[in-house]
């Protein structure tokens, strides 16, 4: 509870600032005084969501980075166990993706207008590509560290290809894969953002590069901020999906990197002299502390 | 021979389990079909890997359902013997036969039990165990049952729903044994399975392996660096020395605890460690 509260202090905090610097007009080097103010952003926030372009916008993003993260995935997955497992498949496809790997997925944009007829493709197309190379990597990686001993005990049950697959490869690499998700997914939002500014109709990018060049500066602050919390929504799902599918992973008892156990302010003052005050909060965070430190990775 | 009511007699808490949870049958799954074991041949093998050859000129032939120990120092080539064995490596020269066949591959005939922690960690101890009744095609219902009893068979019915890491590394052992085992292999290759429990564990493992081992008239391969467990669980037992097999002896008296002070155990047991060098 107290953690949920100092997020929501963090955040309070950090619309705070902007609220102070922007309604003072501070002009010191930096200039705020052409800064919309908060709540000029949240006023334009309240008439944007109440109108049909909003959702629209919304609802085509998010279709556009769905479909082009989850063909990522599968192709990330599969290129990247065919490339891990296949001498083969790594010879004849490594050399080709290691030259298409460092181009910037938004810099395709000229060979998506040529590829695809219609520009909706193009920015699948895109998003695809940008998430597609951390999910290939991570994929790779993963299976080339998996355990001999996993593979020789199902052959040695007289399992084949596609039960090794099936029983060792793919749930073993699982942990490392999701890696290349978390990754993923980031780069698929500043990609779809990206390419719906340069070539999109409607899509929250493509609202919020329309706003800036008719100056509704409100209007642009209203796309960075709904990017800003959609991004943060996607990812998150897909790192509780992530915690759920590998949640046979040993984890240690105790937290790693979490604050030793320490009195709370109202104990201390109500017994200052009591010697045996900090062993009370030390037998107290068993459970509750184990299930705080989980929440830490989701933020 | 009614191996069942020995199993049972031995085990009384495992039956009363058995009987609560209204499963059928004590009996576990190969029982009532016993599977014959099989003859494992080498003939002037040399194995290892190409450019390091671990054992050279090996001859050895392994009866149907005999119980045969293998001791040598450490590096000299257990593993690859057992390795070979199992098909997952290939003979560099010479033969390997399994009942007159040459052996091209790893098998579910062949089963391996390794020493190191090989149970998948993403399954439950069950869910380990019902693998090699997946991959032979067996019903989901069936396979569920079977996997059941094996665990209980090893003493481990309770956890079966934990996942590996949950339970202690002897615990863990014991469900390699019976996923092994499920699988009704007509072999059963252990590399030094026990090697990394403490003493009294050992003992305990030791009784159970060869419990269970009773009607499932599996051939048996047993590396291990224990002179005492290799000299308990034979029936014959095979010396490594540097570079080839250097001797296979019979045991008298196998799987006896009271043949320890055996005069021809003793003997043995001398010899063992004479031609080990220790």
């Amino acid at each position: 509870m107290k953690r949920y509260a100092l997020r929501l202090v963090s955040l309070a905090a950090a619309l705070g600032l902007w609220q102070a610097l922007t309604s003072w007009n501070i002009d010191l080097w930096l200039r705020f005084s052409q800064f919309p103010t908060v709540t000029d952003v949240a006023r334009t926030f309240a008439a944007r969501v109440s109108g049909p372009d909003y959702w629209t916008d919304l609802t085509d993003s998010l279709t556009r980075i769905l479909a082009g993260f989850l063909l990522a995935a599968v192709l990330g997955v599969a290129t990247g166990v065919l490339v891990a497992r296949s001498r083969l498949a790594e010879d004849l496809l490594g050399p080709v993706l290691e030259v298409i790997r460092p181009i910037p997925a938004i810099a395709l944009v000229p060979v998506a207008i040529l590829l695809f007829p219609s520009n909706e493709q193009g920015i699948v197309f895109i998003t695809c590509t940008a998430a597609f190379f951390p999910v290939l990597v991570s994929t790779r990686h993963a299976v080339r560290a998996l355990t001999p001993v996993w593979e020789e005990a199902v052959r040695t049950m007289g399992g084949g290809r596609w039960r090794i697959l099936g029983s060792v490869v793919l749930p073993g690499a699982l942990p490392g894969v999701f890696g290349g998700l978390s990754v993923g997914i980031g780069v698929s939002w500043i990609c779809v953002i990206s390419a719906e500014m340069i070539s999109g109709q409607y899509g929250v990018g493509y609202r919020t590069w329309q706003d800036y060049t008719v100056v509704d500066y409100p209007g642009v602050f209203v796309g960075m901020a709904t990017i800003g919390v959609l991004g943060w929504l996607t990812s998150t799902a897909v790192e509780l999906l992530g915690r759920r599918l590998t949640r046979w992973l040993p984890r240690t008892a105790y937290v790693p990197g979490a604050r030793p156990p320490r009195p709370d302010r109202s104990d201390r003052s109500v017994t200052p002299a009591a010697a045996p005050a900090p062993a009370d909060p030390a037998e107290a965070p068993g459970g509750a502390r184990s299930e705080e430190a989980r929440d830490e990775h989701l933020v | 021979m009614s191996t069942s009511s020995e199993t049972v007699s031995n085990t009384p808490s495992k039956a009363a389990t058995d009987a609560s949870s209204g499963t059928g049958p004590t009996a576990p799954p190969e029982a009532a079909a016993p599977v014959r074991g099989t003859r494992l041949t080498l003939a002037g093998a040399s194995l290892g890997r190409p450019g390091a050859i671990a054992l050279d000129e090996v001859g050895l032939d392994i009866a149907p359902g005999e119980i045969l120990t293998v001791v040598g120092p450490s590096g000299c080539g257990k593993s690859t013997l057992l390795r070979t064995l199992a098909g997952l490596l290939s003979p560099l020269a010479g033969d390997i036969t399994q009942d007159g066949h040459p052996l091209t591959g790893p098998s579910a005939d062949r089963a391996l039990v390794f020493q190191e922690d090989a149970l998948l960690p993403w399954r439950t101890l069950r869910a380990n165990v019902e693998l090699p009744l997946a991959i032979r095609g067996v019903p989901r219902a069936e396979r569920r049952r079977q996997a059941q009893a094996w665990l209980e068979r090893v003493g481990l019915g309770s956890q079966a729903r934990q996942l590996p890491h949950r339970v202690s590394g002897g615990q863990r052992q014991r469900v390699q044994l019976a996923r092994a085992l499920a699988g009704r292999p007509r072999a059963v290759l252990m590399d030094e399975p026990f090697g990394a429990l403490d003493a009294q564990t050992r003992a305990g493992m030791q009784d159970l392996l060869v419990e269970v081992l009773q009607g499932t008239g599996a051939t048996v391969v047993f590396v291990t660096h224990d002179v005492d467990e290799a000299l308990f669980l034979g029936d014959r037992v095979a010396l490594l020395g540097a570079g080839g097999l250097v001797a296979v002896r019979d045991i008298p008296r196998p799987r006896e605890r009271g043949a320890h002070d055996d005069p021809a155990r003793v003997a043995l047991r001398r010899d063992v460690l004479t031609s080990l060098g220790t």
